[in-house]
């Protein structure tokens, strides 16, 4: 089976393109069956892939596809690789995939065939590029996975086409990709340049042959890869595409913008461990960025009120929380945040579109409330991932967590790489973002479900559960954000006992970076207990604000004395009015002088010029057609003796 | 002695000049076509000045071909001008300009 | 000796005769002194060894194609050009300036030539012309005649008159 690993993404791509090829003709049967039936044959490949792999004790599997490019030096193969973390990777990719197809099904019912079969396709097409990039044996097979999610994000957001703000959504967040894509070139470059190969097992054993060789390439090309994870994993300062995808369908923004592309930015990272261990001052950048994100990203999602842009900042955060784990050091944990992530946060966005989908359409909480009677099932299962996201155990979402913040104290105290103070600042913001985190999420539950329904009546009576494309779909995701996180179970939880399988699986591949002096179990308890206190802080505070008889009271008092704090916040701290003023502006001048300017003026100038010159010369050399034989003669004479005199002299 | 090639080549040549002017000035087809034999002749003339140098006789061959394509050529020119001459009733070629801008 | 004096009479004649072909009004007279052109060249040909030579153009060219000319003339009614002044006063300047180049160039580049003769020079005669003709030539003393034939069915057509 494992020859076939080709496989795994091909049959996402043979749906994508049967469904791009014939999907105007089929009707909605035929395309669930090739759409959905691809995502679910590709989970039943990897589950055999993994079944066989399982036997095989993490050991790297390399698979050699096709030729590619072969120019001079210059070699690339398109050649796949398992090994523990892809397999991590392609586990949780392949089953919120198909989990998604099947509430897309549901989801998307009341589209026309054609958009139907479009949506599918993209989707489909999604899957495959997801799964090459995961895939991937070296950074350019990497990098086509990468545009190509990037392309199908697009497609994606722009989905409803025909609607301005869709279509704008979509092109921000291509453009705003590219710019990372950028960064990511250049570390290509940088890299091939430097090891000759981008193959990640040959720069590895580069690396680990001759480090001192690499010790001046290490930290840029770290950085620049950086750069690339930033644009596409949403984090400061090119985050600002990913809450406008929120335009696009629900299944789209679980699939896409909360469970594998933008996670893909930390799989990068995570994969390219072997060079950022040897770079402290990029894995110093990377926690920072990461850290500071979290925080960020979660302030702002305090005062949202869209269900989906509050799910998205707190993706953004959630991201920055994967990069700070990254960043002190803890691959694996950083891993297993994007592990648990994809569960509960698919299971969350899916359950918005369920409340959406029962709303009639409407997003916004402040016109929801009290649903939690009418639907129990979106309800339960929306409650069961928010818990996980809030990091309340038993649930996935504090084992990962409490590993990260665990990770990065230890840095801090052992001192990491000299940079002590720094990943203990990032600590507390990682806390401080914790207790945002636990107070939006129970927000957004408060004034979701609870309370009064605040919607037209018309609305109310419509308001009924989802069919069962819909909510098994949830129901599924909710179990796994409720046990996955048995999976990594820290070693302070087991006092001392090594069972955390997770890190155990990837330890081959993305060895966490120990610190000297590790904390003792003592202050490991200690650390847990604060993180969970400081959560149940957060859902505490949030019922105080928004439950019960005094709901609104209390944030109407906070809003209206701090009105410009308040509008900051509820504004996003105004970066996208920043970013249209610097950039947008400056670009758009620049693109209406290259038009206007140059290409009408110059380019098209210079063309009809060279028409306008050839018909006048045609006007002159008229002259010469005088219909006079004897003209002729005199011409054909002459002609004969120039070229006698040219041959002769 | 005999007379040194040099002197047939400017006969040939004076001969040459004297049929292409009568080519380009005269207006008589008659006229222009009499030009046209006798820059053949004048060509024909060289060549077999030359040829005698050379020593063989692969250049008498070729006047002889030479001459019998002249002839063909005078055949079908004479025959146009009298399909000329029907059609305006008058030789003079400067009349053929329709073909003009 | 003998042969310089009748190369140089051959020689004036010829240009003289030229000249009346190409500038006289009648063209009886144009054609007739056409003939004495073609006269003289004959004449050069002999001086030059290439008897047969000499004697096919008497043949061929005054005997066959002048007389076709003079056919011609006498059918069209022997046409003068008519009197009108010449209209293109550049053509004709430019036609006798370019004859004039055309002339001095020829004479300039080729009268120098030389070229070793070598011992034991042909003989123009009909009978090694001939053996040429039938043996390396023979393609194209075949293809000639396929020539000739095309002229003669082309001149037929042209002036056929339709009925």
């Amino acid at each position: 089976m494992l020859d076939l690993l080709w496989l795994v993404p091909a049959l996402p791509l043979a749906g994508a393109l049967v469904l791009l090829a014939g999907g105007l003709h089929f009707g909605k049967r035929t395309t669930t069956a090739v759409g959905v039936g691809s995502a679910g044959l590709a989970l039943a490949a990897v589950a055999a892939i993994l079944v066989q792999y399982a036997g095989m004790h993490g050991e790297t599997v390399a698979r050699h596809v096709f030729n590619w490019i072969s120019a001079g030096d210059v070699t690339v193969d398109f050649a796949l690789r398992l090994d523990p973390l892809s397999a991590v990777m392609l586990s949780f990719v392949t089953l919120v995939g198909f989990v998604i197809h099947v509430y897309s099904i549901g989801y998307m019912h009341t589209e026309g065939d054609r958009a139907y079969a479009r949506f599918f396709a993209y989707l489909n097409l999604f899957m495959f590029a997801m799964l090459t990039l995961v895939l991937g044996a070296n950074l350019v097979v990497m990098f086509i996975g990468w545009e190509g999610v990037g392309l199908c994000s697009y497609l994606l957001i722009g989905f409803y086409f025909d609607k301005e703000y869709c279509a704008a959504a979509g092109i921000k967040a291509f453009v705003v990709n590219r710019i990372g894509d950028f960064g990511f070139l250049l570390a290509i470059f940088w890299a091939f340049k430097v090891f000759g190969t981008v193959d990640f097992a040959g720069m590895a054993a580069a690396l680990a042959a001759d480090p001192t060789r690499y010790a001046a390439a290490v930290t840029p090309i770290a950085l620049l890869l950086f750069v690339g994870a930033v644009g596409k994993s949403a984090q400061l300062p090119l985050y600002v595409w990913l809450p406008d995808a929120m335009a696009g369908p629900t299944p789209v923004s679980a699939l896409i913008h909360a469970a594998t592309m933008v996670t893909a930015g930390v799989y990068m990272v995570v994969r390219c461990n072997f060079i950022y261990r040897l770079s402290p001052t990029a894995m110093l950048v990377v926690a920072a960025v990461g850290g500071v994100t979290a925080l960020f990203a979660a302030t702002i999602g305090i005062a949202q009120n869209d269900i989906k842009k509050v799910l998205a900042y707190s993706t953004v955060s959630q991201l920055g929380y994967m990069f700070l784990a990254a960043g002190a050091g803890a691959f694996a944990g950083g891993i297993f945040h994007v592990f648990t992530h994809a569960f509960f946060k698919a299971c969350l966005f899916l359950g918005a579109g369920s409340v959406i989908h029962a709303c009639s359409g409407e997003q916004d909480m402040r016109k929801m409330g009290g649903l939690a009677r009418k639907i129990p099932v979106t309800y339960w299962t929306f409650m069961v991932a928010t818990l996980a996201l809030c990091g309340i155990p038993p649930f996935a979402g504090f084992f990962s967590k409490d590993e990260i913040l665990g990770r990065v104290f230890a840095a801090g105290a052992g001192n990491l790489n000299g940079f002590g103070a720094s990943y203990l600042v990032l600590w507390v913001l990682g806390l401080a973002a914790a207790f945002l985190t636990a107070f939006y999420m129970f927000r957004a539950v408060y004034m979701t479900f609870h309370g009064e329904f605040r919607g037209t009546p018309e609305q109310w009576h419509h308001v009924h559960e989802s069919p069962g494309s819909m909510t098994w779909p949830l129901k599924i995701l909710a179990a796994g954000s409720a046990v996955v996180g048995l999976l990594g179970v820290g070693r302070a939880i087991t006092f001392g006992t090594d069972l955390n399988w997770f890190e155990n699986f990837l330890h081959r591949v993305a060895p966490t970076v120990e610190v000297e002096h590790a904390p003792s179990l003592g202050t490991e308890w200690v650390l847990i207990l604060i993180s969970v206190a400081v959560a149940v802080a957060g859902i505490l505070l949030a019922r105080r604000f928004y439950f019960g008889a005094e709901a609104f009271v209390a944030p109407r008092r906070i809003a209206e004395r701090a009105p410009a704090l308040y509008a900051a916040v509820a504004n996003k701290y105004y970066v996208d009015e920043a970013y249209d003023r610097a950039v947008v502006r400056p670009l758009g001048k620049l693109a209406h002088f290259s038009w206007k300017g140059i290409d009408t003026i110059a380019i098209d100038g210079t063309l009809n010029a060279s028409a306008f010159f050839t018909e006048i010369a045609g006007d002159l050399l008229r002259f010469l057609q005088t219909g006079n034989v004897r003209n002729y003669a005199l011409f054909v004479l002459g002609g004969a003796v120039a070229a006698a005199a040219w041959l002769l002299l | 002695m005999t007379v040194p090639t040099t002197h047939f080549v400017i006969f040939a040549a004076l001969l040459f000049a004297i049929g292409a002017a009568g080519v380009l000035v005269r207006r008589s087809g008659i006229s222009i076509l009499l030009g046209i034999e006798l820059m053949l002749n004048a060509a024909n003339l060289a060549l077999v000045a030359f040829g005698r140098q050379h020593g063989q006789l692969d250049a008498q061959v070729f006047v002889f071909f030479v001459m019998a394509v002249a002839a063909a050529e005078v055949a079908v020119g004479l025959a146009l001008l009298v399909a000329i001459f029907r059609k305006q009733r008058s030789i003079d070629v400067d009349r053929l300009n329709v073909m003009r801008w | 000796m003998m042969g310089t004096a009748v190369f140089y009479l051959v020689a004036v004649v010829g240009v003289v005769s030229a000249l009346v072909a190409v500038s006289h009004k009648n063209p009886v007279v144009n054609v007739l002194s056409l003939v004495v052109t073609l006269f003289c060249i004959a004449v050069s040909y002999a001086l030059l060894g290439a008897e047969f030579l000499a004697a096919a153009q008497i043949l061929v060219y005054a005997g066959a194609i002048l007389v076709l000319f003079l056919f011609v003339v006498m059918l069209l009614g022997a046409p003068e050009e008519p009197p009108v002044g010449e209209r293109r006063p550049f053509q004709r300047v430019a036609g006798l300036a370019l004859a004039g180049i055309a002339a001095a160039g020829s004479i300039a580049v080729l009268a120098g030539i030389r070229v070793a003769a070598p011992a034991g020079a042909a003989q123009g005669t009909a009978e090694a012309l001939g053996r040429l003709l039938v043996g390396p030539y023979l393609f194209a003393f075949e293809f000639i005649s396929v020539l000739l034939l095309a002229a003669m069915v082309g001149a037929l057509m042209l002036v056929k008159r339709k009925h």
